[in-house]
């Protein structure tokens, strides 16, 4: 499938990446023993030995995350499938994907009865995945958490997650930008949010609305929708007729995004906007690469995540470190950086989209 | 009138129960429905034992005792919900809005301020608030003459979103110490929560079986013109109901809300049709008038069930939904074949 061999791909480039850092490591260890400067130093550095790609001992990772109803989440299951397939050295048990809480922890508790080595979970919702993960850490299998963060940091071993604030701030500045440039008076903003209920739609509204702040902008408007495209439709439907005129539109999710921008297309007012998509789906971008309407850029929300907690997941079990980091042990963070997806930039990123 | 007295009189039924317009006298009318019972009930310890022999061959981990008392923990939400829906679904009522009165009841016990007064007040809080929504589904249903599926579909919106206003969206952690045990304390190896299941369960049987107010249930359901001539109070029992399938409400939330540490508005989404589902397989008749208690938890374990033995194999969402609907067509045409053989 198509989307293995992207993953694929990422791997390749996530793997070579590390060699490449683990070998320029490598050489500063020699330059810096060359020159002799410091003890303490030489002493953390130099150690770095052959790269994670070679075979480990044998483990088994839990997966168990929402359902994918959407396509960044259909991605995410993927990802981390064929992330999984790629290693000779791991066996995934991938538990089937629910929205439901009391079943997802039926889940993570089977899979603690199964002895899994490692877990990796993305929870439908973190809050109240918290006591189950919490009981896997205490039955010595270390939890890798995706995306939404449990409450207790005792509850994971190590977080792999985007930048929800951060989204909104790329796409607060590249809004600013381009009003900077056409400069325009008192333009109307609107914002097409996520779902209410989730922590990352806050973050997500509260990064943009400062970010935009900090750029003498105000939002004019916004709107929940419910991360669907029928959502987007109906909601920017409505926001069409509320306001004549609109400058700039952040939708926060590029699934929705497409009920969205149909609204506007529909409307006929596809000349007098420009909007920006959220997380980076295929189709999106694809419209950013065309020019062929408002879309001018999407912030981005990695799917690959689950593919790189996958990768975590199998060193922690296997005991290994980041071989491009002077550091003995994999990370207890890894935050992906938010990057704004322009026509300019859109072909690196076309392949990782969903 | 009870189950076993039923049974004995079956061989005299003579006509569908199912279409019988209920002028005969109440108690001779569900007389004929004991066998048709039975048959249900055998029919699905059948289909139960066929997955757990399924479930046996087809994984190591099936009959582990940390996998069966897992299981049961899971059906006990479930199944403390069907009981109340049980008795709405058998007095000719439906009531959609449980996982929205699920939601409503776990946000405003885990608020800030209702943590303050510790357990004891999150569970008043939590039966309080459960129960006042049963009684205003009831109430309009009974006394202002609205169809159940209107009201309880207007709840479920309504309950649901003063749910997502009061925690403001976010999910409520707990903090007072103690309520976590509801979900974590063994007794003899077994969850609290399957105990507190088990003795809703028999609550229920008693009220329903052993009770006036559980034969007035059957009876307004059965034939609700007939039982208002007999006598029955019908607004005052379909009003009951309600607020009973409120309170299994109320206990299912606090059973959620101790086994997920939180309270949040997205609790117990689409729970009503789990709870409607494992009724119906359990042999309760939706047009009301039939059905019994231990059908719809041997529909809610079914279920469960199903779900446990996909996990452990691996199987996909699609597939246990495609699995699912085809269980639940099989169970009504088997129910439709075994009212023809209780007919005669």
């Amino acid at each position: 499938m198509a989307q293995s061999d992207i993953v694929g791909t990422q791997r390749r480039r996530f793997l070579l990446g590390g060699a490449v850092a683990g070998a320029g490591a490598l050489l500063t260890a020699c330059t810096g023993s060359g020159e002799g400067s410091g003890g303490g130093s030489s002493q953390l550095v130099g150690r770095q030995e052959g790269d994670n790609s070679q075979p480990g001992k044998n483990v088994t990772i839990g997966l168990s995350i929402p359902s994918d109803d959407h396509g960044w989440m259909g991605a995410i299951g993927e990802n981390a499938v064929a992330q999984a397939d790629g290693f000779d050295d791991v066996t995934l048990e991938a538990t089937e994907g629910t929205n439901d809480v009391n079943r997802q922890i039926s889940q993570v508790k089977t899979l603690i009865n199964k002895k899994v080595d490692v877990l990796a979970i993305l929870p439908f919702n973190g809050e109240s995945l918290t006591s189950v993960a919490e009981q896997a850490m205490k039955a010595g299998i270390p939890v890798v958490n995706i995306d939404r963060v449990f409450a207790s940091k005792l509850a994971y071993r190590t977080w792999v997650g985007g930048d929800n604030y951060g989204m909104g701030a790329s796409a607060a500045n590249f809004i600013a930008d381009r009003l900077d440039e056409q400069g325009k008076e008192n333009p109307t903003i609107v914002e097409i949010t996520g779902i209410d209920n989730l922590r990352l739609t806050r973050e997500r509204s509260s990064g943009f609305s400062e970010a935009l702040e900090s750029r003498g902008y105000t939002i004019s408007m916004s709107q929940s929708a419910e991360f669907t495209p029928q959502s987007g439709r109906s909601v920017m439907g409505n926001v069409l007729q509320a306001q004549d005129n609109i400058d700039a539109v952040w939708n926060h999710d590029d699934n929705q995004g497409v009920g969205v921008l149909a609204a506007i297309e529909q409307a006929g007012r596809t000349d007098e906007l420009f909007m920006v998509g959220g997380a980076g789906s295929k189709e999106m971008m694809q419209h950013i690469k065309a020019a062929d309407g408002p879309m001018a850029a999407t912030v981005l929300y990695p799917p690959t995540m689950s593919a790189t907690a996958i990768n975590m997941a199998r060193l922690i079990a296997q005991g290994r470190d980041l071989s491009d980091l002077v550091e003995r042990a994999v990370p207890s963070n890894v935050t992906l950086h938010s990057e704004t997806v322009t026509k300019d930039n859109v072909d690196q990123h076309l392949p990782t989209s969903f | 009138m009870t189950e076993q007295t039923n049974v004995e009189t079956v061989g005299s039924a003579e006509s569908d129960p199912g279409t019988e317009t209920g002028t005969t006298n109440v108690s001779s009318r569900f007389a004929r429905l004991g066998g048709s019972n039975r048959r249900q009930i055998l029919g699905l310890l059948g289909v139960l034992a066929i997955l757990v022999a399924a479930g046996s061959l087809t994984t190591e981990n099936f009959l582990e005792t940390a996998n069966l008392v897992l299981l049961l923990s899971q059906a006990s939400i479930i199944g403390v919900l069907s009981v109340g829906m049980t008795f709405v679904i058998i007095s000719g009522g439906i009531d959609l809005s449980v996982g929205a009165i699920i939601a409503l009841a776990s946000v405003w016990a885990t608020t800030g301020a209702t943590q303050q007064f510790g357990l004891a007040g999150m569970l008043f809080t939590a039966v309080t608030v459960a129960c006042v929504c049963g009684l205003i589904n009831g109430a309009l249903i009974a006394y202002g003459g609205l169809v159940s599926l209107i009201v309880t579909i207007a709840g479920l919106a309504a309950y649901r979103g003063m749910a997502t206003l009061i925690s403001g969206g976010s999910p409520q952690i707990v903090e007072v110490d103690g309520f976590g045990a509801i979900a974590t304390v063994d007794v003899v190896g077994v969850p609290l929560l399957v105990y507190i299941f088990a003795a809703t369960v028999c609550l229920g049987w008693l009220l329903l079986n052993r009770t006036t107010f559980g034969r007035h249930v059957f009876a307004i359901g059965g034939n609700a013109e007939a039982a208002r001539l007999a006598g029955i109070d019908v607004r005052r029992v379909r009003a009951t109901v309600f607020v009973l399938s409120g309170l299994c409400c109320a206990i299912a939330a606090i059973m959620l809300t101790a086994r997920t540490a939180t309270g949040a508005s997205t609790h117990g989404d689409l729970y009503e049709l789990d709870a409607i589902a494992a009724v119906i397989l359990g042999g309760t008749l939706l047009s009301g008038g039939r059905g019994t208690l231990i059908g719809s938890i041997l529909g809610v374990v079914v279920f469960t069930t199903v779900n446990n033995i996909f996990v452990l194999n691996n199987l996909s969402t699609p597939i246990q939904q495609i699995a699912k609907g085809v269980i639940i067509v099989i169970a009504v045409l088997l129910q439709r074949r075994a009212n023809k053989e209780a007919a005669g």
